[in-house]
C-alpha cells in the first residue's frame, strides 16, 4: 500500500465518489419509512463515518504488528496517521449521529450513555485518545513507537468487544438492533445501495488522502533532521 | 518444564516480597474498609439489589487499580532488568498475572463480605456471584497487568495507569453488572450461561494477548 502514497489516480477515485455521494445522496429516491422520512439519507453520510474510522483503524493496526515484526520506524508513522484521521471520522460520525438524533430521539446528546452503540464507540474513543496521551509521554521514538504498538494491538481488541460483544447483550433503539432494520430490511429496488457504498470507498479513501499527507509531513520532518525512516 | 518452574519461583519471589512486607496488601485492605465505610454511612443499611450490585463493582474497580497498579510501576528498573537476564519475558508475565489474579480474588471475596456485613445480601444466585468475581478478578488482574506494565514506560505513569485502563474496563464491568444483575434476580445458573461464556473467552484473550505482546514491551 506504501508504494501508492505519491500517487493520484486513488485521489481523483476519491473525489468521484465523493462528488457522487453528495449529489445523488441528496436526489435520489428513498424509500418513505414512518418516523425516519427523509432522515433516511443520513445512512450515506453518518454510516461512512464509521465504516471509515474501523477501516483506518484496521489498517492502523497492521501497521503496528507490522512495525512490532520489523523496527522500521515508517510503519510507526503510518498507524499514527491514520489513527489520527480514524479519531477526526469518529467525531464526525458522532457529529451526523446527533444531528440525526435531534430529530429521531428529539435530544441532540443525552442518548450516548443510554444506546449501548453509541456507547460502545465512546469507549473507543476514549481508548484512542488515552493513545496519543501514551505517546506524548514517552520521549524516546523508538520506545514511543514500540509501546504505542502494543497498547494498540491491545486496544483494539478490546474496543472490538465493547461494539461487537456488549451490544449484542444489550436491547438499543439503534437502527440495526434491537427490530428497528436497517436499510435491507426496507430496501427492495436497492436505491440506497446505490448511494450507500460508493459513499464508503469515497469516505475511506478521503481518509486515506488525508492520512497519506500527514505521513509524507512526517517523512519530510524525519528527513529534515536527517532520520532514515 | 523449565518455563514452569520458572514461573513459579517467580511467583513464590513475589508471594514471599508481600508476606515480609505485609503493607501493600494490608494497606489494599485498609482501603477496601474505608470504601466500605464511607459507603455505609452514606447509603445505611438498606440498599436496593441493583445499587448494591454497581457499588460493589464501582469497589472493585477502585480496589484492583491500586492493588495491580503498583505490580509493575513499583519495581525499580534495576530490578527489573535483573529478572530479565533471569527468566523469559512470559515466565515474568505469566506469574505476575498469577499473582495478580489471586489477589483480585482475595479482595472480591473479602468485598463481598464487608459490603454484604454493612449492606445486606441481594444476591440469590450465590454460585454466578460467584464465578462472575473469579471470572472478572482474572479479567481485572490480567489487563492491569499489561496496562501497569505498558505504564510504567512512560512518564507520569499514575495518572496513565488510570486514563489507559479505565476505557478497557468498561465492556468487561458492563457484562459483570449484567451477570450480577441477573443474579439478584433469578436463581438459575443457565441464565448468565452465555455471559460467562463471553467472559471467560475474555480472560482466555487478554492472557493470550498479554503472553504475545509483552516480549516486545520489556526490551528496553
Amino acid at each position: 500500500m506504501l508504494k501508492h502514497l505519491y500517487s493520484n489516480w486513488w485521489k481523483g477515485l476519491a473525489v468521484i465518489f465523493l462528488l457522487y455521494t453528495f449529489s445523488f445522496g441528496l436526489l435520489n429516491k428513498v424509500p418513505n419509512v414512518v418516523i425516519l422520512h427523509e432522515t433516511i439519507r443520513n445512512l450515506y453520510y453518518h454510516v461512512p463515518c464509521w465504516f471509515a474510522m474501523l477501516f483506518l483503524m484496521l489498517v492502523s493496526l497492521v501497521y503496528s504488528i507490522k512495525y512490532l515484526r520489523s523496527g522500521r520506524l515508517m510503519y510507526d508513522i503510518v498507524a499514527v496517521a491514520l489513527l489520527r484521521v480514524a479519531l477526526v471520522f469518529g467525531v464526525l460520525g458522532y457529529l451526523t449521529g446527533m444531528l440525526w438524533g435531534n430529530y429521531i430521539w428529539g435530544d441532540l446528546i443525552s442518548w450516548i450513555l443510554g444506546d449501548t452503540k453509541t456507547l460502545g464507540t465512546a469507549i473507543g474513543l476514549l481508548m484512542y485518545f488515552a493513545y496519543f496521551i501514551l505517546r506524548g509521554s514517552i520521549d524516546d521514538e523508538e520506545k514511543r513507537a514500540r509501546v504505542a504498538a502494543v497498547y494498540s494491538i491491545f486496544a483494539f481488541t478490546l474496543l472490538n468487544v465493547s461494539i461487537n460483544v456488549v451490544p449484542r447483550l444489550k436491547s438499543s433503539l439503534h437502527p440495526g438492533s434491537g427490530g428497528n432494520a436497517t436499510f435491507t430490511v426496507y430496501d427492495l429496488d436497492s436505491g440506497l445501495r446505490m448511494v450507500f457504498y460508493p459513499a464508503v470507498i469515497g469516505y475511506i479513501l478521503l481518509g486515506l488522502w488525508i492520512s497519506s499527507v500527514l505521513i509524507r509531513m512526517q517523512i519530510l520532518h524525519y528527513k529534515k533532521n536527517n532520520i532514515t525512516v | 518444564m523449565q518455563f514452569w518452574a520458572t514461573v513459579g519461583a517467580m511467583l513464590r519471589k513475589d508471594l514471599l516480597m508481600e508476606w515480609r512486607q505485609r503493607y501493600a496488601i494490608s494497606g489494599i485492605m485498609l482501603y477496601l474498609l474505608c470504601i466500605v465505610f464511607i459507603l455505609f454511612m452514606t447509603f445505611g443499611q438498606d440498599v436496593q439489589g441493583p445499587v448494591w450490585v454497581v457499588l460493589y463493582w464501582i469497589i472493585m474497580l477502585f480496589t484492583a487499580v491500586n492493588a495491580v497498579a503498583k505490580s509493575f510501576l513499583q519495581e525499580g528498573q534495576g530490578r527489573m532488568l535483573y529478572y530479565y537476564t533471569l527468566a523469559s519475558p512470559q515466565a515474568i508475565i505469566l506469574a505476575k498475572m498469577f499473582y495478580n489474579m489471586g489477589m483480585m480474588v482475595l479482595m472480591a471475596i473479602l468485598a463481598a463480605i464487608l459490603h454484604g456485613i454493612t449492606s445486606g445480601y441481594p444476591i440469590v444466585n450465590t454460585p454466578s456471584f460467584l464465578l462472575a468475581m473469579l471470572l472478572g478478578g482474572i479479567a481485572f488482574a490480567a489487563s492491569f497487568s499489561m496496562i501497569s506494565a505498558i505504564a510504567s514506560k512512560a512518564s507520569n505513569s499514575g495518572t496513565l495507569m488510570a486514563i489507559l485502563s479505565f476505557p478497557m474496563l468498561i465492556p468487561i464491568l458492563i457484562i459483570l453488572i449484567r451477570i450480577s444483575l441477573n443474579a439478584i434476580q433469578s436463581d438459575d445458573l443457565r441464565v448468565n450461561l452465555q455471559d460467562l461464556v463471553y467472559l471467560t473467552a475474555l480472560d482466555v484473550m487478554i492472557v493470550g494477548l498479554a503472553l504475545v505482546l509483552f516480549p516486545y514491551l520489556w526490551r528496553d
